[in-house]
């Protein structure tokens, strides 16, 4: 029974992932090498991988230090409204991403106050990098809090008040005591935080426009060539990003298991 | 009195370790039956192999005369409570007592009316309805408690049972656990490493020692007379030292022990009880000397510790009224004689040997 | 104020400001669009055929997936904890392979090895199952997205499970399947219940994985998310807002609902504290009995 069980499951991961990961690796390479290292050198795709790097360097900061400060005021501090606000905080996870990208037109839109004002500054928001940030930034801000606030509440206030006692600030405390606890916790949230904006194409798709060689991430040239019925382009770039989400993969479980050590508390599923 | 259990040569391997080595015991009915050891000792693996979570690799277990070997363990009608309660945790105080009698089918008003019995018996009763996790630590204990006795069981079998508790907590729930076991009269057995605890508790206990039992006996027995010298050291406090037979005497530096049925060149082990050390102020009362090295307060009696004139360290012991007549200090020059002692035997798990070499005062 | 309630404050507000603007301030955006032309048409809008096929057609596909996914999640968490065989560690590690893959190049992947050109496409295909462009191929890009779901949120709970609670019940009586049916079941409940929501609310909103697999066949394989899209390429902001808000909606609901359904008895704190979302507990360390 007890094996039957077990080739069941493999083949439920075989026929989900194995398989069609598999599969598009092999047909990446069905014009040999020179067609791969072609299409990922094309112009498009290389200014593809550019963008969404430099979106995901953006957003992997602001939201580790947002994330960081969010963890330490709900796990440290008591205030009217917490309820509201922990559940704020959960809320991008149970909005579509084209959803996103919608309501950020809404509110930069050519009709509305701020797309006025923006646009009086001559500042492109929309159909540019702005909106793709901030759109990023949305879909990933979760990660960062719900992996650190459980970890803060872990470890207790004990050690920051034995440093306050032999004289440290709030900024030394924070950053000799408080930060090496909740460290793999971070990095276990910032490292979902890469996979997701690396993989975010919804809402970058609404906001961008879309235009080519200006707004288009590597998720968004991989769609573009996918229409334009270059297989081998899209199969191309997406081995490419796949291989970056394997490296992600484990620098995931490596921080979960450093996370699940340092603290005693276990990493939180995102 | 009738026996409730019978353990007749029960072995237990796990791989190729052999945890429980051929242990043999009854226990009676209405008897509160301690098996002490310290961990690894086999201890807990027979108390699991009485109730059915494990079987003997050989060996027969009887309950009420009946060999039970093959009665799988819902079946045998016994009351377990771990060591860690084991609580349903999604299940209030109410339903996790109410569970056994479930199972059994009683009618709902049967099971109102025992587990409101049980409750109140366990002075739990305002607590029907919450969880586990509203518990604290002692009240989840005597909620395991009433669990297990629930459907009425025929023995009760408790894994260190106090092993999760504060040091309070504990003393009242030993009390409370004789003062139960006195009022419901269930033959119970119970599992501990605290030797305190179960002589404190049980009315006869099994000294445990690497799978082997050790002794057999009541709290007294086992205390003033011990079988081996592991039960020695590990039942109440020992002065033991090691000495050497010629002419009838056992030698040790200045001591000397009559020990006649021993022979010539044997090295013996000797053991005394610190009660036995007898200590004067007075430098010629006694033969032996030696410095006051320490004082202790015990609460109620006295700790000496003494250092004699050739080194060696014992340990006297004092009631309160006999340190206060006299007059100690520390580093002060004393005398000293030992008027009990025992030789121990060295072998453990050959059963326990019947009677001492040789017993009685030095001459002082 | 001291210095410690100082910065505590203004960490406080830092923080505040930073999600009202981010999280708040759209969601009210869209819940004012909504509603700029009255209830009426909001309702009107919806009973576009296009939009409620799209509406019907997502939520269809959302209950497949979550119904296969509790199913197979159920026994892959069992197999996982439980049993130890050559792979374990792979495929545990492959657990988490759907939140690291852009959700686009899933969706490239299904359609690429179960498309008419794949091997094992043109196969299902001679048999008569059609994968692409149709109601199998959307669920099995739901089924990538979510499939984490459902084991990681019961994995934790089948270890906490101590082997103990289990002896327990039997010592008092309970039979192996009464055991499990009393004890085990009730014990795991809050974690089935979290990965079988998550996994609904995943999948209602996903795009980039089903775009690509299902196509874009109004009435047929449209799903709402991709409906929103077009409607928005199409300048319609009235028929995007109102079935986003649809889909919104029926989120925010099946999450409340899941907190009421998982929220231990006699607890007030929210699950943030405790809890993941998937419902796992903390392993906390050892604390002394009486705390």
């Amino acid at each position: 029974m007890k094996r039957v069980l077990i080739a069941v499951v493999w083949g439920y991961f075989a026929l989900l992932l194995i398989g069609p990961v598999a599969y598009v690796c092999a047909q990446a390479f069905d014009g040999g090498v020179p067609a791969f290292w072609n299409e990922v050198t094309k112009p498009e795709a290389v200014h593809g991988f550019w963008l969404t790097a430099k979106i995901t360097l953006i957003v992997v900061v602001a939201n580790v230090a947002f994330g960081t400060a969010t963890a330490l005021v709900l796990a440290r501090q008591r205030f009217r409204g917490q309820t509201f606000f922990s559940g704020l905080i959960d809320l991008p996870f149970a909005i579509s991403p084209v959803i996103t990208g919608f309501m950020l037109i809404l509110l930069f839109g050519p009709g509305t106050i701020l797309g006025a004002f923006f646009g009086t500054m001559d500042v492109k928001i929309l159909y540019a990098v702005p909106a793709m940030v901030l759109v990023t930034l949305f879909v990933t801000f979760p990660f960062v809090v719900r992996e650190v606030t459980p970890i803060l509440q872990a470890v207790g206030t004990d050690s920051e008040e034995a440093a306050r006692t032999l004289g440290a600030s709030e900024w030394q405390t924070f950053l000799r005591v408080t930060l090496p606890a909740i460290r793999w916790g971070v990095i276990y949230g910032a490292t979902l935080t890469i996979a997701r904006a690396i993989g975010e194409f919804g809402a970058v798709l609404v906001v961008s426009g879309n235009i080519l060689l200006l707004t288009q991430t590597a998720t968004l040239h991989i769609y573009q060539s996918y229409v334009d019925f270059n297989y081998l382009g899209a199969y191309a770039v997406a081995v490419v990003l796949l291989s970056i989400s394997f490296m992600i993969l484990m620098l995931l479980e490596v921080a979960k298991a450093r996370s699940a050590d340092a603290s005693g508390a276990e990493p939180v599923s995102p | 009195m009738t026996t409730k259990i019978q353990v007749r040569s029960v072995s237990k391997r796990f791989g190729d370790v052999e945890v429980v080595s051929n242990v043999s015991f009854s226990v009676g009915e209405g008897e509160l039956l301690g098996l002490l050891g310290p961990s690894g000792s086999g201890k807990t693996t027979v108390l699991r192999i009485i109730a059915g979570l494990e079987s003997p690799t050989t060996g027969d277990i009887f309950l009420d005369g009946l060999r039970v070997n093959d009665v799988p363990v819902q079946e045998r009608n016994i009351g377990f409570v771990f060591q860690h309660y084991a609580l349903f945790k999604h299940m209030t105080v109410f339903e996790n007592v109410a569970f056994g009698l479930k199972i059994k089918r009683r009618s709902k008003a049967d099971v109102r009316a025992r587990v409101a019995e049980l409750l109140e018996l366990m002075g739990l009763s305002g607590l029907t309805d919450r969880y586990p996790r509203q518990l604290s630590g002692g009240q989840r204990q005597r909620v395991a408690i009433a669990r297990a006795l629930a459907p009425r069981p025929r023995v009760l079998l408790l894994d260190e049972p106090f092993g999760a508790v504060d040091a309070q907590v504990r003393q009242e729930l030993r009390e409370w656990l004789i003062r139960l076991h006195h009022d419901l009269n269930v033959t119970s057995l119970f599992v501990t490493h605290d030797q305190e605890e179960a002589m404190e508790v049980s009315d006869r206990l099994i000294v445990f020692s690497k799978g082997h039992v050790d002794q057999i006996g009541t709290p007294a027995e086992v205390y003033e007379e011990p079988a081996t010298e592991f039960v020695a050291r590990f039942i109440g406090s020992m002065n033991i030292v090691e000495a050497e037979v010629k002419g009838g005497l056992a030698r040790v530096r200045e001591l000397e022990f009559p020990v006649p049925h021993a022979d010539d060149g044997r090295r013996i082990r000797i053991g005394f009880r610190p009660y036995y050390v007898k200590i004067s102020e007075d430098p010629l009362h006694f033969r032996q000397h030696a410095r006051l090295r320490h004082i202790y307060f015990l609460g109620v009696a006295y700790r000496l510790e003494i250092e004699t004139d050739t080194g060696l360290i014992f340990r006297s012991r004092m009631n309160k009224e006999e340190f206060r007549q006299r007059r100690f200090e520390v580093g002060q020059r004393v005398s000293y004689a030992i008027t009990q002692f025992r030789v121990l035997p060295e072998d453990q798990g050959a059963g326990y040997s019947s009677r001492p070499l040789a017993e009685g005062p030095l001459t002082p | 104020m001291t210095s410690h309630a100082l910065s505590g404050l203004a960490l406080r507000s830092a923080a505040i400001g930073y999600v009202l603007c981010l999280v708040l301030i759209p969601l009210l955006a869209i819940g004012v669009q909504s509603l700029e032309h009255g209830a009426g048409k909001f309702l009107e809008d919806i009973r576009q055929p296009q939009a409620a096929a799209a509406l019907v057609l997502t939520i269809k596909a959302a209950l497949v997936t979550t119904i296969i996914n509790a199913a197979f999640g159920t026994l892959s968490a069992w197999v996982l904890v439980r049993y130890t065989f050559p792979g374990r560690a792979l495929l545990n590690a492959l657990v988490d392979l759907p939140f690291a893959v852009p959700t686009l190049v899933a969706g490239l992947m299904i359609a690429a090895l179960y498309g008419p050109t794949s091997p094992l496409g043109a196969l299902l295909q001679r048999g008569g199952i059609e994968v692409l462009y149709n109601f199998p191929g959307i669920t099995l890009a739901m089924l990538f997205v979510t499939m984490p779901f459902t084991i990681r949120a019961l994995q934790p709970v089948l270890m906490e499970l101590e082997r103990d609670q289990e002896e327990a019940a039997y010592t008092l009586g309970a039979t192996a399947w009464q055991a499990f049916r009393r004890v085990t079941i009730p014990a795991v409940l809050p974690g089935l219940l979290t990965g079988i929501f998550l996994t609904f609310v995943r999948a209602l909103g996903e795009f980039g994985a089903v775009v690509i697999v299902a196509g874009n066949i109004p009435l047929k394989t449209q799903v709402a998310p991709v409906y929103v899209y077009g409607e928005i390429e199409s300048y319609n902001a009235q028929g995007a807002t109102s079935v986003s808000v649809v889909v919104l909606l029926v989120s925010f609901l099946a999450l409340m609902l899941l907190e009421r359904l998982t929220r231990p008895p006699g607890e007030r704190l929210p699950a943030i504290f405790k809890t993941s979302r998937a419902g796992r507990p903390l392993r906390k360390s050892p604390q002394p009995a009486t705390r």
